[in-house]
């Protein structure tokens, strides 16, 4: 998909003015942020997993071209194939070359981020053969033709109108004036339509949470099961996966699936968690002809030397965006390219360019909600606080953002000038609120006041109060 | 160079050192041939009765249904019972693990065919390697005795699962397919599934719906 990134403050504009897209996202802080609160208090344990997972993929990361050898060994002792991929383009071609070499017409996939990394739908399109998203979600977008706007619920800021349109565009060959009013139906109506296409397909690509160096396993989490009727019922299995996937042992996986679900949707597991170590096995009776582990770098294994190394233990369970006000507010679109959120404010500057991406670290209000919630400790707001000093001192930062910079630097510096200019604004903003207790309109900030009132402060700033009392406001002991 | 020596030694790069060492090589392949267990959490670490009634609450909690019997005696006339109560078809495949297991003789209305399972499949029947009480979650692997398709393409799935085959946390189910599941050559089968519930999605304006894809029922048979 073409990056809209650079365009982050038109998206935002976009966004904020469509109705269908806020109806939809309001259903989110209902439902995620409760199920993983719920999950957790039923898991005393919850924090002391975070800390082990945060170490174990530390560790793995620390020795990671070796578990990838091993991986690699051991995918070729159970019959499979590895194929190691520089670029999105050489994953593209890998994946294109399987296919073609199987004569494939359509291939079903299970949903992975990574494809989506690489473009590779409209990649096999070009090439003739049909891609079929069998994630409910992922089926829907790609009937409505946009990317994903959540790494696990693709189709987010769908609402079920929107759906049943896109539902009697696409499946003219059933009636006309069938009923399709209720999510049951739709669910139904998908099932049905997408039941051959698991056996029609010669090819059956998955992405994977996990790659397992102990045993060359891939292994998938989903709910609906279209992950293992695609890998089960076509010629070969194609899984695409990028470096980080890895994990030592078994046991490491159980530990580290102990966060996913819970931190994902708030389930205690997820339906399926499916391990594939190779192909079919002589004596089996059903499952693929072929394995194939289509391996990306794509710019990690440079990554893996900077400060934002630890954006690698990322797992992907969308627990910083469901929590995250800037993508409640304006959802993934706005974000412009295949991830969004807080972990997307770091992943697409990383992939794609800070050149492409500058605006995403800024997307934040630092609320530090997205560190508080990620299971594999990853401090999100400080890897954007980082991006937010490379951008400064390579000057791509906006002018505004500078000039004001600047100027605040200039008064912070200067305690005495600083507590003279903060008083008079403080007194100066008590007394615009006109006894209303709010602001509403604000010169040289109307951009800000358009959509929100400003509470009015007090008349006095924090030092000034300090002063005269020698002491914390409020209480204190100290 | 070939694409994958040039990721290598990027990532060695970044690293900043170069190929490991064989000491520091052999200290890893040691933790990758003996794995040992993190963490694991109270729930996880229950046995005996306790695991069991750990394990019916949590499948239970994962939308599934059970039945409990005594004896493999019982369970062909319980899942004839189950299959009318749900006004399912008196037919199913099964794997050929559970038709070398149970005697269908005495429920002659049920139809069974054993092997791989076809679209038209509306029931199927497999057994559990274990159940992992922490979760409600069922281990199920594939061989020449237990295909997959079984578990995935039919609308209701019925495991069976024994009283003595329920452990703790995944660890101890992780510790059976290594004790009795691997190949002459040390290789796990080539898909182990676990499976909480039926299948599910909220893809819809997040509301959960049962029968994705998968199967829209799931009936454990405890016996022990």
């Amino acid at each position: 998909m073409r990056a809209t990134s650079h365009q982050f403050p038109e998206n935002v504009h976009e966004a904020l003015a469509n109705p269908t897209l806020r109806q939809a996202l309001s259903k989110m802080r209902g439902g995620f942020p409760v199920n993983r609160a719920q999950a957790i208090s039923r898991l005393p344990e919850f924090d002391a997993l975070r800390d082990t997972a945060r170490d174990i993929k530390n560790h793995t990361l620390e020795h990671l071209d070796f578990y990838l050898e091993r991986f690699e060994e051991r995918v070729v002792a159970n019959g499979g194939q590895v194929h190691w991929c520089e670029t999105p383009q050489d994953a593209r071609q890998t994946i294109l070359e399987i296919c073609q070499r199987l004569n494939a017409r359509s291939v079903t996939k299970g949903k992975s981020m990574i494809a989506e990394e690489i473009a590779l739908n409209d990649y096999l399109e070009e090439h003739d053969i049909r891609p079929v998203e069998t994630d409910l979600g992922e089926y829907i977008i790609q009937l409505r033709k946009e990317p994903p706007s959540h790494i696990i619920a693709p189709a987010i800021h769908v609402t079920k109108d929107q759906v049943i349109e896109a539902f009697r565009e696409a499946h003219t060959e059933l009636p006309a004036d069938r009923p399709l009013d209720e999510p049951r139906d739709l669910t139904d109506e998908a099932r049905t339509m997408l039941r051959q296409e698991y056996f029609d397909a010669d090819v059956g690509i998955t992405g994977a949470n996990f790659l397992v160096a102990e045993t060359g396993t891939s292994t998938i989490v989903t709910n609906e099961g279209n992950g293992d009727l695609t890998q089960t019922l076509a010629k070969a299995h194609v899984v695409i996966a990028s470096l980080e996937k890895i994990v030592p042992t078994m046991e490491d996986m159980a530990t580290i699936l102990r966060l996913l679900a819970r931190s994902a949707t708030g389930q205690e597991f997820s339906v399926y968690t499916t391990l594939s170590s190779g192909p079919k096995r002589k004596e089996d009776l059903d499952g693929p002809e072929e394995y194939h582990v289509v391996l990306l770098d794509n710019g990690r294994s440079d990554l893996l030397g900077t400060e934002f190394r630890e954006i690698l233990r990322c797992i992907r369970c969308s627990a910083c965006m469901n929590h995250c006000p800037v993508y409640g507010a304006v959802g993934g679109h706005a974000y412009g390219w295949v991830y969004p959120g807080p972990m997307g404010a770091i992943l697409t500057p990383t992939l794609i360019g800070i050149d492409q991406a500058g605006h995403l670290p800024n997307a934040s209000t630092f609320c530090g909600k997205c560190e508080e919630v990620c299971p594999m400790r990853i401090p999100l707001p400080q890897l954007m606080r980082a991006y937010r000093t490379r951008e400064h001192e390579r000057g791509i930062s906006p002018k505004a953002t500078r000039w004001g910079l600047r100027l605040w630097r200039f008064l912070a510096t200067r305690p005495r000038l600083y507590g003279a200019v903060t008083g008079l604004v403080a007194r100066a903003i008590a007394n615009l609120g006109w006894g209303q207790g709010v602001v509403t309109s604000l010169p040289l900030a109307g951009g800000w006041t358009s959509v929100r009132d400003l509470p009015v402060t007090q008349g006095r700033t924090f030092r000034s109060l300090y002063k005269q009392t020698k002491s914390y406001p409020a209480s204190s002991t100290k | 160079m070939s694409a994958r020596e040039a990721i290598l030694g990027r990532v060695r790069a970044s690293l900043g050192r170069g190929r490991l060492d064989v000491d520091k090589s052999a200290e890893l392949d040691a933790r990758l041939n003996a794995p040992i267990a993190n963490l694991v959490p109270a729930r996880g670490q229950v046995s005996g009765a306790a695991a069991v009634e750990d394990f019916i609450q949590m499948t239970l909690g994962a939308a599934a249904t059970l039945e409990e019997v005594a004896t493999d005696l019982e369970i062909p006339a319980a899942i004839a019972r189950y299959l009318a109560s749900e006004n399912l078809p008196a037919r199913l495949v099964q794997t050929q693990e559970i038709a070398d297991r149970l005697d269908w003789d005495a429920v002659p209305q049920v139809e069974t065919r054993s092997g791989p399972a076809v679209s038209e499949d509306e029931v199927g029947l497999a057994m559990a390697l274990a159940g992992v009480a922490e979760t409600g979650t069922l281990i199920l692997r594939s061989g020449v005795q237990a295909p997959t398709t079984v578990n995935f393409l039919p609308d209701t799935h019925i495991v069976v699962l024994r009283r003595d085959d329920v452990v703790g946390g995944y660890e101890e189910a992780w510790a059976r397919l290594r004790e009795t599941c691997l190949d002459a050559d040390g290789r796990l089968p080539r898909t182990v599934n676990m499976i909480t519930g039926p299948s599910r999605t909220g893809d819809i304006e997040q509301t959960l719906q049962l029968g994705a894809h998968g199967p829209r029922r799931l009936h454990v048979v405890l016996v022990g």
